[in-house]
């Protein structure tokens, strides 16, 4: 933490709130009301695309992510019209005032990003991120955003994250925890190293772009299992990112992953050290034990956290991590994950909640320490 | 901090906790001491088939996994038995190197040989099963009666894999219902639910060992590139049976069926205990046939082996692992003759539990779950 | 405690790039020959046991990122047959141990493997001496 960032986060925060501008939201999800919302940001003839063939009429609701499903929206987040998280004045009234982060990153979770087509899933994301800053960066000071890319084209992607980098309030690039191939593969290193150069860290969203069933066996009956499921996804993503080589490649980047459930993750590690230990001839560029590289480079975002109530596994976490430096705060608004202000499961008053409300998001985030009250008007 | 390195004295000790007792290995696997030895147990049609048409799987390669291995066969380097058979193919070597060594009182086969459960020809995987299943019982059970064997069958199709339960389900020879966790839908969707009433009335369990082949990739996310990541997801593999076994309902509909979850391992359970309970919780009106947590029908019908053991840097957490997912419900392995097999004295030692929990793990549970002498 | 000096076998009998399992006051000894040079390990794997004889003389992989592969020091290792843990016979030091260090800055150099750190894991190391044509080692 430096003194500047603390000036800064503290010069342009309201007062009040839970936390009173001493903590990050690293995962408050903003939602596109409906595609007709984006046709303002879109040119002629993308614009004549979607209005000839109905396209704006149509939802792209992802599976992965249903909104009235009860985990997605809890009840006093759902607003009377539209979909749930479309509203401003909820976010901001019920939620950024209540809590008080001095800032909130927001993630939107798109369906665009799924589109076959690649040129039309990279027009709509350019659509979202130019909608997130009129919409909602330029309404609240407080919110930063993740840069949508299109996930099947990483060339499209790495252009859309060039496009972006100039505005400071897009603080990292959002991915999806399931998309064609695993995380860590070459082909995706475009958009790593167009994050690398701009100092962005990687968002990796739990959802799914389903060109594999989630639960890997096949595809199940229920959401549930699904949404269970996606904290697989994550452990998939550790393994994956690890041993291609994307740190020993891009030593300076950060992952950060947001709705995967955390407490997986130790089990996880114990399992992949010793693995390595027989097989490291394999991938010879992993020179140090799989979970040092992660204690270094993955960053996970607090809520929701699988675990039950009052049992101390927080705690148990950063033992078993041997770092309180890897959690971050998130509400994972309007998510319903927990009622009321619950949203720490340890007091707000202990050491570790000050590295996770506070310490740590802005170590993860170079841009949360650089930027201005000027800037960001 | 550094792993608790076991010095070999120690390692000795803690092997003195299981002097004299024999143990129970869940986890070993035979394999045929040449390739044609199986076509001797199937019918004329079906040896004809194969020499002509190989298996055929929902793979690329006809013969092996796409991800190589890290070692010839899976297997343990010091496992090739002196008689050229390949490593598991040889019951002689198998006592003289395992059985007897490891004092193993009891030990389940464990065949994977050529997956007739996820043979794309239907007709020729039933034929395969009945013919693995006669070969357990002529080259290993009626040879060495420590042996158990297993009943593998065809899962995708209920009625050939029922027959076949029938078949075998009376003879005391069998002691479970082994079913390849890569079937073509998760395996608590409704099209497996006769193979668990037949099991229930067999009162056989059903064993998972990993791997199979469903044509899907390993992960949500696509085909990982390394070996170290595809082993890796025999662990997603199992977390997504208990999810879809306990949230589809089987054991609403089944409550005496017991599953056993072979080469998983333990310590990423309870995590996914926590998540199951947590997010059902929320999103029960999606399943409002579960009438318990998902914890507790795990905690009531999954039986899981050890091997390949967990390893966390403080021997405690995998101690509080295993007590998390309840000690009686874990049961010694070895994976014989596969490269991660794990040594009963270096099991004990690592667990550093007293003598009678101890002999449950290594023996008791396992016992009393097959009803063993 | 004074050492005994044992003799366990005439050079001829382990070939250079082989390992031959010998036994000396009552321990079983991996004998390896790399190069004409003789070291003696404890045969068994400091992990579970794993008689190292029964293993493979490797060399070290290394790469300096990924995709770029190459062995190192050829024929100075063994892999245990069971879980592949590697030890280097000159030394009997495996080279893949847990850091200790809680967080650390950023590895961007270019390690070898005489630069890769070494741990506590080490397989039972023990002198021998050539004399004549007979390999001996001291217990």
């Amino acid at each position: 933490m430096t003194g500047e960032a603390d000036h800064t986060m503290a010069a342009e925060r309201p007062s009040g709130g839970l936390f009173k501008g001493r903590a990050v939201d690293c995962d408050v999800h903003v939602s596109v009301p409906s595609v007709k919302a984006l046709l303002p940001y879109l040119d002629s003839y993308w614009r004549q695309q979607f209005l000839t063939r109905g396209i704006d009429r149509i939802s792209w609701n992802m599976t992965s992510d249903p909104p009235n499903a009860p985990i997605m929206i809890r009840p006093d987040r759902r607003p009377a019209h539209g979909r749930p998280g479309s509203d401003f004045s909820i976010l901001k009234d019920r939620h950024l005032d209540v809590f008080g982060p001095g800032a909130a990153i927001a993630n939107c979770i798109y369906g665009g990003v799924a589109l076959h087509s690649e040129d039309m899933a990279a027009v709509v994301c350019t659509a979202v991120n130019d909608w997130i800053a009129a919409e909602w960066l330029d309404r609240d000071p407080r919110l930063r955003a993740s840069i949508v890319v299109p996930l099947n084209n990483p060339d499209l992607a790495a252009e859309e994250i060039e496009r972006r980098a100039g505005d400071p309030r897009f603080v990292q690039v959002l991915m999806l925890a399931m998309g064609e191939q695993p995380l860590g593969k070459r082909a995706h290193w475009p958009i790593y190293a167009a994050a690398n150069r701009h100092g962005l860290p990687i968002g990796v969203h739990a959802g799914s772009l389903y060109h594999h069933p989630a639960l890997a066996g096949g595809y199940g009956s229920y959401f549930l299992e699904d949404y269970v499921a996606q904290a697989f996804g994550f452990e998939n993503c550790v393994l994956s990112l690890v041993s291609e080589g994307v740190f020993a490649k891009f030593p300076e980047l950060t992952f950060v992953f947001m709705e995967s459930g955390v407490t997986w993750l130790p089990a996880a590690l114990w399992r992949f050290d010793k693995t390595w230990r027989g097989v490291r001839a394999e991938i010879p560029w992993v020179k140090t034990p799989p979970s040092q590289i992660v204690r270094d480079h993955i960053r996970l975002t607090l809520q929701p956290f699988d675990a039950p109530d009052g049992a101390g596994r927080l705690e148990r976490f950063c033992e078993q991590m041997k770092s309180d430096e890897m959690v971050l705060f998130s509400t994972d608004f309007p998510h319903w994950h927990f009622d009321g202000e619950e949203a720490l499961p340890i007091g707000a008053d202990t050491a570790l909640a000050r590295k996770i409300l506070w310490d740590n998001p802005l170590a993860t985030y170079p841009r949360l320490k650089a930027l201005s009250p000027e800037v960001a008007a | 901090m550094s792993m608790d390195l076991l010095e070999p004295r120690e390692q000795r000790k803690a092997g003195g906790a299981l002097q004299g007792l024999g143990v129970v290995d869940c986890d070993i696997h035979p394999q045929f001491a040449t390739p044609g030895e199986i076509h001797d147990f199937l019918p004329e049609r079906w040896r004809d088939y194969v020499r002509t048409y190989g298996g055929f799987y929902r793979q690329p390669l006809a013969d092996t996994l796409a991800h190589p291995r890290m070692a010839p066969d899976v297997a343990r380097g010091d496992a090739w038995p002196p008689n050229g058979a390949p490593p598991g193919g040889d019951l002689a070597f198998m006592q003289r190197q395992h059985l007897d060594a490891n004092n193993v009182d009891h030990g389940m086969l464990m065949p994977l040989n050529r997956g007739p459960g996820n043979q794309r020809n239907l007709e020729y995987g039933a034929a395969l099963a009945t013919a693995v299943n006669d070969w357990q019982i002529a080259c290993w059970v009626e040879r060495d009666p420590r042996l158990h064997a297993s009943i593998v069958c065809t899962q995708e199709h209920a009625p050939f894999a029922v027959a076949e339960i029938e078949r075998c389900g009376d003879d005391p020879r069998y002691s479970q219902i082994m079913l390849p966790p890569k079937s073509l839908e998760p395996l608590g969707r409704r099209k497996y639910w006769p193979i668990y009433e037949a099991a229930q009335a067999y009162d056989l369990p059903i064993a998972l060992h990993v791997g199979g082949v469903n044509g899907y990739s390993p992960t949500g996310g696509g085909w990982p590139s390394y070996y170290i990541e595809e082993q890796h997801t025999n662990v997603q593999g199992m977390q997504g049976l208990i999810t879809s076994m306990v949230i589809e309902g089987v054991f609403e509909q089944f409550p005496k069926l017991k599953v056993v979850l072979v080469e998983g391992g333990v310590a990423w359970a309870p995590a996914l205990k926590w998540r199951l309970d947590k997010h059902w919780k929320r999103l029960k009106s999606e399943a409002p046939h579960l009438k318990r947590l998902p914890s507790e029908y795990i905690r009531d019908h999954f039986w899981f082996t050890t091997q390949p053991l967990d390893e966390p840097p403080e021997d405690s957490d995998l101690l509080e692992t295993f007590e998390l997912v309840g000690l009686d419900r874990i049961m010694f392995s070895t994976d014989y003759p596969h490269w991660d097999f794990d040594e009963p004295s270096f099991v004990a030692a690592k667990l550093r539990i007293g003598p009678e929990k101890l002999r449950a793990i290594m023996s008791g549970n396992a016992r009393e779950l097959y009803g063993l002498s | 405690m004074s050492k005994s000096r044992f003799v366990v076998a005439r050079t001829s009998d382990v070939a250079p790039g082989t390992s031959r399992r010998v036994s000396a006051g009552g321990r079983d000894i991996a004998l390896f020959n790399v190069g004409g040079d003789f070291f003696a390990l404890g045969d068994r794997c400091p992990h579970e046991s794993g008689s190292l004889c029964a293993g493979k003389i490797v060399g070290f992989a290394e790469a300096d990122e990924p995709g770029k592969y190459r062995i190192v020091r050829d024929g100075e290792f063994v892999r245990c047959p069971w879980h592949g843990w590697e030890f280097d016979i000159r030394t009997g030091k495996s080279w893949c141990d847990p850091e200790k260090s809680r967080v650390r800055a950023y590895q961007t150099g270019v390690a070898s493997g005489s630069d890769l750190e070494e741990g506590p894991y080490v397989a039972e190391t023990f002198k021998v001496s050539i004399e004549e044509n007979y390999v001996v080692v001291e217990i």
